[in-house]
């Protein structure tokens, strides 16, 4: 689920905080600067793991805060492929069920994905798993705050960085404001294989 | 900034679990600054992600659990991925085995899953609610023994 990613960037200390000991400011930069962000194609940043080395820190003409090189590890969470993760069901909408893990909210398991036969129950605004035994067809509702176990299957980084003016001039005043898109959203495959799905459906008593 | 590696190591839940409790409990003496506002992404992440994991059966082990079970694991000839999962997860079940390791009906015979599932359960240890159902387990089987 982490990954440890190692990473090179220069830190900026203004004069104010030197009598503080150098590492305690860079470590307190660094995280300020990733934490609980995501980083394109690498994942959502948790905090800094080590400082693995700190070249000299230079002070430039016009600016009296010093510049430090440091070449750090960073805790990232990013799943690899095919990883089983264990969330809580946020919500279920047309497009499929949301699911969190807490920390991390984006991760989508669209209809094709579900068990098959699957229906949404418009009414109730939940995805429901119509299970035929030869009792007859049990409804299995997805609801909201049960724990899920899935499977990753795909992911996708979107930049979120500002568009530039020149863009801005062309786009006339009357289109509607820019869709708030997740930068970093997990896909989840099948949760039809045996073992995956709500946790309830496969505790035996 | 310039990501060197964004692959270098992987980091078992428990790994991540006791950075973050050794950073809360640093923050916690050091006092003042916690709750300026460049702190609060750090204290929110920290704060969920300790709350995600802490229910994971991850958060009774110790690095000697760890290394007990990596050893124990040598013999199944697993890769590294799917020894990291069976350490997060610790599956109880032979289906939750199955999702796990790939192809394992063919990589593993019956008793082989068996075994793999009798060292998991028996060197890493069970979150809280699976102890109170194993106890609660223990006690019906003892109510059923006649002796």
């Amino acid at each position: 689920m982490f990954v440890l990613v190692e990473m090179v960037d220069t830190v900026r200390i203004p004069p104010w905080q030197f009598e503080r000991k150098l590492n305690d400011s860079i470590a307190e930069e660094l995280n300020k600067k990733l934490a609980n962000k995501v980083v394109y194609n690498v994942g959502l940043c948790i905090c800094l793991f080590d400082i693995t080395k700190l070249e000299d820190a230079y002070v430039f003409p016009g600016d009296g805060a010093s510049h430090t090189k440091v070449h750090f590890r960073y805790v990232v969470f990013h799943p690899f492929l095919d990883e089983i993760l264990i969330g809580k069901i946020k919500g279920c909408s047309p497009e499929g069920v949301h699911v969190s893990l807490g920390f991390f909210d984006d991760i989508l398991i669209p209809p094709e994905s579900l068990q098959q036969p699957a229906k949404f129950d418009e009414a109730e605004q939940v995805w429901v798993w119509e299970y035929e035994t030869e009792e007859g067809a049990h409804d299995l509702y997805m609801d909201t705050g049960e724990e899920i176990r899935f499977r990753v299957v795909d992911e996708s980084f979107v930049d979120t960085s500002p568009t530039g003016p020149s863009s801005a001039e062309a786009t006339s005043s009357s289109e509607e404001l820019p869709k708030k898109e997740a930068p970093y959203t997990l896909m989840v495959g099948s949760i039809s294989e045996p073992g995956l799905g709500l946790l309830s459906w496969w505790t035996s008593s | 900034m310039d990501v060197k590696d964004a692959n270098s190591a992987l980091l078992s839940n428990y790994e991540v679990f006791q950075l973050l409790t050794d950073l809360k409990e640093q923050r916690k003496e050091s006092g003042k600054n916690k709750h300026s506002s460049g702190q609060q992404n750090l204290n929110t992440i920290t704060y969920e992600t300790l709350k995600y994991i802490s229910k994971t059966p991850c958060r009774h082990q110790s690095p000697e659990i760890v290394r007990e079970f990596l050893t124990a694991m040598k013999s199944h000839k697993l890769t590294k991925a799917e020894k990291l999962q069976l350490l997060n997860h610790r599956p109880m079940t032979a289906v939750e085995i199955q999702l796990m390791v790939e192809e394992s009906e063919e990589r593993l015979t019956e008793e082989q899953i068996e075994a793999l599932l009798h060292t998991v359960t028996s060197i890493l240890p069970a979150g809280p609610e699976a102890e109170q159902k194993k106890n609660t387990d223990d006690v019906a089987m003892d109510e059923e023994d006649p002796a």
